[in-house]
């Protein structure tokens, strides 16, 4: 009989530097089990809402997460002007889009990164994170900065784009096609990045739904949902569907996320092409009184922001819920019966953002 | 059983490995090149002190709050460790005295405030 026992993995281990620990349950090098527990950098960041006016907090909403910054302060913000019953104009709503969709392509091409460098082909980490380098530039060009953008606010965005920027994400976005394509090549073809991936961390279609599998998690199991179908900011407008893989294994995820960059390009063109002129904000008065549940997909997966007011310029209460916290269960099944040392590598293919997840 | 996989690659990456050796640097080597700011960068708050007229709009604004506005000593001061350069207070500005400059403020040993004199022209 196979001798068990149990190897504390994290929160420092070798996989990228977010806090998670898993006490891991073995039978030889095989893990049966495993027992995630986070904490370690909680923030207190929802319960600051109490303590800034609606407002400010957005400021606070775009720093839960520094990769899906954009997304968290559009999301907050689209909650509160649901409770307050703020319809912004379309043009806001069509920036807003453009910059979260730069915003999957920078957060899936890191991630690209991180997985080639998990499996030790450095040249293509390095490569990825080279061409992330031409989406952060613009980001710097139309917003200001580079990660934190502080261009949502209540009632729009504060920052329009010209029709030399806008040319600008197009050709920008036109080149990086190109320059993704050996990339992609490789992710997707290359013989040694198929004996590392394929059948590791296997997730069934069944299991990623009962346990709550998220984003690019759940899509690589087959399931087609993807919240920007429901059609929130401009994505009514936009033609997409959901990138679906079918094996639910390490490579599955990998080619959803590789997949959805050239998806993500597509909709920044059609965003661009489509965009209506007009006014980027409206004027916001009163205070938020009601509540609303709102749900955006972050390049992670379904993120959902829960807000109540009362009437004052302080929220009664914000609640967020990230995509890692959803996909924690779904990774502890698919960590059963993997070998020890692939335990690193199906870590990563979450996504993982511990930081986000603890807020 | 194992799906065939007919479009698999050996080396699919080679083509470009060997092009990245030719190529020259994509990093920029700062400090001998100096760096390159877009216009619109939120590196540091200016202030343009003799138009501020100390109505403490930004204070307010501010979420971290790293500015202090003192209309009796007639002080503007701003904490640059506490600043998250999110721009809030050049939006609330409404003489547009306040402004995002490109380029980020040096390191420094210890935290200290940097302070304005602002309403002077009042006093005269």
């Amino acid at each position: 009989m196979a001798k068990r026992s149990i190897v504390p993995f994290g929160p420092q281990h070798p996989v990228l530097p977010e806090p998670v620990h898993l006490d891991l349950v073995l039978e030889d090098e095989t893990v049966v089990g495993a027992i995630p527990s986070i904490g370690f950098i909680h923030r207190g960041l929802e319960k600051l809402v109490e303590k800034k006016d609606f407002k400010q907090y957005v400021y606070i909403a775009e720093r839960v997460c520094g990769i899906c910054s954009c997304g968290h302060g559009m999301g907050y913000c689209e909650s509160v002007e649901r409770v307050m019953g703020i319809e912004i104009p379309r043009r806001a709503e069509y920036l807003r889009t453009i910059w979260v969709e730069m915003s999957r392509v920078h957060s899936h091409l890191l991630w690209l990164g991180l997985l080639a460098d998990a499996m030790g082909f450095e040249s293509l980490f390095m490569e990825c994170w080279r061409l992330r380098e031409k989406i952060l530039d613009m980001f710097d060009r139309t917003t200001g900065g580079r990660i934190i953008f502080s261009v949502n606010c209540v009632g729009g965005v504060l920052k329009d784009m010209d029709g030399a920027m806008l040319r600008a994400i197009r050709e920008t976005v036109d080149q990086m096609e190109q320059e993704l394509e050996p990339i992609m090549t490789t992710f997707i073809k290359d013989y040694s990045v198929q004996l590392r991936l394929r059948g590791l961390g296997i997730l069934s279609r069944e299991q990623a739904i009962l346990q709550g599998a998220v984003g690019p998690m759940l899509r690589g199991s087959g399931v087609e949902y993807d919240t920007r179908m429901l059609g929130y900011a401009a994505y009514g407008d936009l033609d997409m569907e959901p990138i679906v893989g079918t094996d639910g294994d390490a490579y599955a995820r990998c080619e959803v996320r590789a997949r959805e960059i050239v998806q993500s390009f597509n909709l920044i063109r059609e965003a661009i092409d489509k965009i209506p002129q007009g006014p980027i904000s409206v004027p916001v008065k009163g205070n938020p009184q009601g509540e609303y549940f709102m749900r955006i997909e972050q390049p992670r997966g379904e993120a959902i922001y829960y807000t109540k007011g009362n009437g004052t310029k302080f929220l009664d209460r914000f609640r967020l819920r990230t995509p890692t916290t959803s996909n924690i269960p779904p990774m502890v099944e698919m960590l059963k019966g993997c070998q020890l040392g692939d335990v690193p590598l199906l870590i990563l293919t979450i996504d993982p953002c511990i930081s986000c997840t603890e807020r | 059983m194992e799906e065939v996989k007919p479009d698999v690659r050996a080396l699919a990456f080679a083509r470009q490995a060997l092009k990245n050796l030719f190529m020259k640097p994509a990093t920029t080597s700062y400090p001998f090149e100096p760096a390159s700011y877009p216009e619109r960068m939120r590196g540091h708050v200016e202030l343009v002190a003799e138009d501020c007229i100390g109505c403490g709009l930004c204070m307010r604004s501010c979420p971290p709050g790293a500015i202090r506005v003192d209309r009796q000593e007639g002080i503007w001061s701003i904490n640059r460790f506490d600043c998250v350069q999110c721009e809030s207070c050049v939006n609330a500005c409404p003489k547009k005295c306040l402004k995002m400059a490109a380029g980020y403020t040096q390191p420094e040993t210890e935290k200290a405030e940097e302070r304005f004199e602002i309403l002077k022209k009042q006093e005269k």
